[in-house]
């Protein structure tokens, strides 16, 4: 490192807001070329947004890039690849029809003025940089017909096909091996002793320590540290992550939960058939609110799912006050009390270019209809008048469309749509996703509310803090299994992340 | 088709009446009893209105035969049948789904109800079981999207033309004459009731009927949710399977009772009639505000497609333009329809 020279990529101040959520609230970032520096944050912390500004995908709102010590403004992905700037995604997003080679060399084919494929070249290219990283793959074959970590091989190949100054790669090892891991790591390391700077965004404690130079942590859209890790340990590390005060107002926990008598949920033993949830087992009782925690892709999403029959269990029970609950689908899990909501909102949660009254009735279009099945409109806005007045839902009347509403009103329509079912049982797969503070808070009171009323909460959030401050106990779940549960004054956010990552200290020392 | 839910009467009825926010007024009880998408289907059945009554008023100053009884006559029976068709094709590309079959289906309908006649059947049976043999393609079809996964727009067209060598094989390639059809049959297809036609009076209860079960039958609404957003109507419990399924049969199934009709009226079962029909019945749905990709549509605007095609053809026969010169500019109504219909949705949704 020579430090007389520019660094590699400094960003200084960026700032981004999408509607009503700040994503970056100013964070500045150093990296010098010959180095792998880690970016560390907790889910939701800016990273990703911040890596989407540096790869030219997304346009900040304020702040500014240096490359080498020159400004730049990058307006597009291809901008960003033609000064230097590589990413790897966390998702795959290769095409599937396409081979190997032609995948690695996309950005080029149809440029340079070359009328033909030279498909040989291509494939005589591919294999030479996919040689260092994992020479097992054919650069001929189609990307359908290779496994997941190969195609999230080919995705870091395509990178290095770029010639660049510098790379970022977002969790590359979420889908690799040990040993796909270590030559991954074999080939950073060649790279940086060629002068590249590298951004490793990584969970792994264990990787950034053994691999990275110097960490940056990200907190709420801020950069809240930045040192070379030579002199720090994963203690202090992890608890720059977390190290938040609670400001967000909760609404007051559960005095206490009678856990005598049964519980109104069981899951017992309960396996799914793509093995994404391996035996879990809990138990809810009436008036608590039971958060679910864990890190992207632990399968927190999958179980709520085959708790309630949208996924199909290969194994294990669910019982409802005592009573077991044949799931074949989720309607009968709807007809036991048994509401989900869906974390995707937008694709799985609203009916879009429906009405708000149209939203509500979607899943209990019984209780809006006559003896013969004719609809009642009046019944039918009345429900969603009703259940509107509850949530607090803003809007000019019933009959507007759920497109028209805000993320946090379209949220409250699909609540809506739940409550509308009166379930016993409610599981919310991120509820306040995408939501403004003063909607967040208002759902976070709903909840409790419906709690207090003797109802069943489980909770499924990213953000810890949710979790702490809303739920009265909290399971973590790491790779489809429970790794824990915590509850009271044992529920902080550095112990959730230490279950949620699998890293305890025994490993650091 | 999921089946009726025997409402709990009451419910959310006893609540107080009053507007959302605390500064919306609550909204009167038909004017704002209208969904949004609505509004808007309104205004493209009027301007579709607008359009043939434009047209019409035209070709009256043009043509002294398009005014007359006859010619008014012709269109609309011309219409009315292939008005059934339509109608089934609606609800389901309301549900997402196509299909390409219908024109073959209709024909089936004609050829098993000719041919069971023919064997010694009276006629009225004969029809029922030609329905149920068109209910019966429908369920293959619907079988092949909801159960093996297929899209309707292939499924449809491999039984377009499986249905189509059907109707061929069956008769041996030439038209059967049904002249001896009784005289109570034919009614159907050539009486008429205080001087309107019977055809027509089948054609408008079909069109009341699924008009009002379209935006009133709570099974009804289970299309438009599955049509939507097919994921967000699973996650509601919606067993999309099924309504995409029922929605296939009864699409397939009026297309068998318009081909009924037409047998009944031309006394002949033909092999190859309705060749091309689905393209006319799909382009009248379109032109009427459906969307390909589901959700929306209402009878009312694709039967004013439909009316609009047919006022059109009409049109184009009495100035005398050639037959080829006819598809051409029918092709180009419908492009310009749905190029307008999209171009205002693009602008609505970068609001």
């Amino acid at each position: 490192m020579n430090p007389a020279s520019p660094p590699m990529l400094a960003l200084r101040g960026v700032r981004k807001r999408y509607g009503a959520v700040t994503a970056l609230a100013g964070v500045s970032l150093t990296a010098h070329r010959g180095e792998i520096h880690a970016l560390c944050g907790e889910n939701g912390a800016g990273k990703s947004t911040l890596m989407k500004i540096v790869s030219g995908i997304v346009q900040p709102d304020a702040g500014e890039l240096r490359l080498n010590g020159r400004a730049l403004r990058l307006d597009g992905p291809a901008h960003a690849m033609r000064q230097g700037i590589g990413l790897v995604h966390q998702e795959i997003a290769l095409c599937e029809d396409a081979t190997v080679a032609e995948n690695m060399f996309m950005a080029e084919v149809g440029r340079r003025g070359r009328p033909w494929m030279d498909y040989r070249d291509l494939k005589r290219r591919a294999a030479q940089v996919l040689a260092r990283l994992s020479p097992d793959i054919d650069p001929g074959r189609r990307v359908s017909q290779l496994s997941l970590s190969q195609q999230q091989l080919v995705e870091i190949a395509k990178a290095l096909t770029l010639d660049c100054q510098v790379l970022i790669l977002d969790e590359p090892t979420a889908a690799l091996t040990g040993q796909e891991s270590s030559a991954l790591f074999r080939v950073l390391h060649g790279l940086k002793a060629r002068g590249m700077a590298i951004v490793y965004i990584s969970h792994r404690m264990a990787e950034i320590f053994e691999h990275c130079d110097r960490a940056t942590v990200l907190r709420d859209g801020r950069d809240v540290f930045s040192a070379p890790l030579a002199g720090t340990t994963a203690d202090e590390l992890v608890r720059c992550m977390v190290g938040r005060d609670l400001t967000q107002y909760f609404p007051p926990k559960a005095d206490g939960i009678d856990d005598s008598g049964t519980p109104l949920l069981e899951v017992d033993g309960l396996c799914d058939r793509q093995d994404r949830v391996g035996g879990v087992s809990f138990a809810l009782r009436r008036g608590e609110i039971l958060g679910i925690a864990g890190l992207m892709g632990a399968g927190r999403t999958e179980l709520a799912e085959t708790v309630c029959g949208l996924r199909p269990a290969r194994r294990g029970a669910v019982r409802l006050r005592g009573r077991p609950l044949r799931v074949r689908g989720y309607r009968d899990a709807l007809r036991g009390g048994l509401a989900y909501l869906s974390e995707d909102r937008k694709a799985a949660g609203v009916f879009l270019d429906l009405s708000i009254a149209q939203n509500v009735a979607a899943m209990a279009l019984q209780r809006v209809s006559s003896r013969w099945g004719w609809l009642r409109r009046s019944a039918e806005a009345e429900m969603a008048r009703d259940l509107g007045r509850r949530l607090k839902l803003k809007s000019d009347g019933v009959h507007v469309c759920a497109a028209c509403l805000s993320g946090g009103n379209q949220q409250k329509v699909a609540i809506a749509k739940l409550l509308a079912t009166q379930p016993s049982v409610l599981l919310m797969d991120e509820p306040t996703r995408g939501v403004d503070v003063g909607a967040k808070s208002e759902i976070h009171h709903l909840l409790r509310d419906l709690a207090r009323q003797g109802m069943g909460i489980v909770v499924i959030s990213s953000e810890l803090p949710e979790i702490i401050g809303l739920c009265d106990r909290a399971l973590v779940v790491r790779e489809g299994r429970i790794a824990g549960e915590l509850s009271g004054p044992a529920m902080t956010e550095e112990a959730l992340l230490r279950l949620a990552s699998g890293f305890t200290k025994e490993e650091s020392a | 088709m999921a089946k009726f839910d025997l409402s709990r009467l009451g419910g959310a009825g006893v609540l107080p009446l009053a507007g959302i926010s605390p500064g919306a007024a609550a909204p009167s009880a038909d004017a704002g009893a209208r969904p949004a998408a609505g509004r808007r289907a309104h205004m493209r059945e009027a301007g579709l209105l607008l359009i043939i009554a434009a047209l019409c008023a035209v070709m009256s100053v043009a043509s002294p035969h398009f005014l007359t009884v006859d010619n008014v006559r012709a269109m609309l029976l011309s219409f009315s049948i292939e008005g059934i068709v339509v109608v089934g094709m609606t609800v389901l590309l309301i549900v997402g789904g196509i299909d390409l079959s219908v024109g073959s289906v209709v024909c089936l309908a004609m050829v098993v109800t000719g041919k069971l006649f023919l064997m010694g059947l009276d006629p009225w049976s004969a029809s029922v079981l030609a329905i149920a043999a068109c209910a019966l393609v429908g369920a293959a079809i619907g079988g092949c999207v909801s159960g093996i996964g297929l899209s309707h727009f292939i499924a449809s067209l491999a039984f377009m033309v499986i249905v189509r060598g059907l109707c061929l094989a069956l008769t041996q390639g030439t038209p059967q004459s049904l002249f001896a059809l009784p005289a109570g049959f034919k009614f159907i297809g050539q009486g008429a009731v205080a001087g309107v036609p019977v055809v027509i009076l089948i054609f408008l209860a079909v069109v009341a009927l699924s008009d009002l079960a379209l935006r009133r039958a709570t099974v009804m609404r289970r299309v438009f949710y599955t049509g939507s957003n097919e994921k967000a109507a699973l996650y509601s419990g919606i067993r999309t399977g099924r309504v995409k399924f029922w929605v296939t049969v009864l699409c397939a199934a009026l297309a068998g009772l318009a081909g009924v009709i037409y047998t009944a009226r031309f006394g002949a079962a033909t092999p190859t009639f309705g060749a091309g029909m689905e393209l006319n019945v799909i382009a009248a749905v379109v032109i009427g505000g459906a969307s390909l990709k589901g959700g929306s549509g209402t009878v009312l605007g694709a039967v004013l497609g439909l009316a609009l095609l047919s006022v059109v053809t009409s049109s184009l026969i009495l100035l005398d333009v050639s037959p080829y010169w006819q598809d051409m500019i029918k092709g180009a109504i419908l492009l310009a329809a749905v190029s307008i219909d999209h171009l205002l949705n693009v602008r609505k949704a970068s609001r």
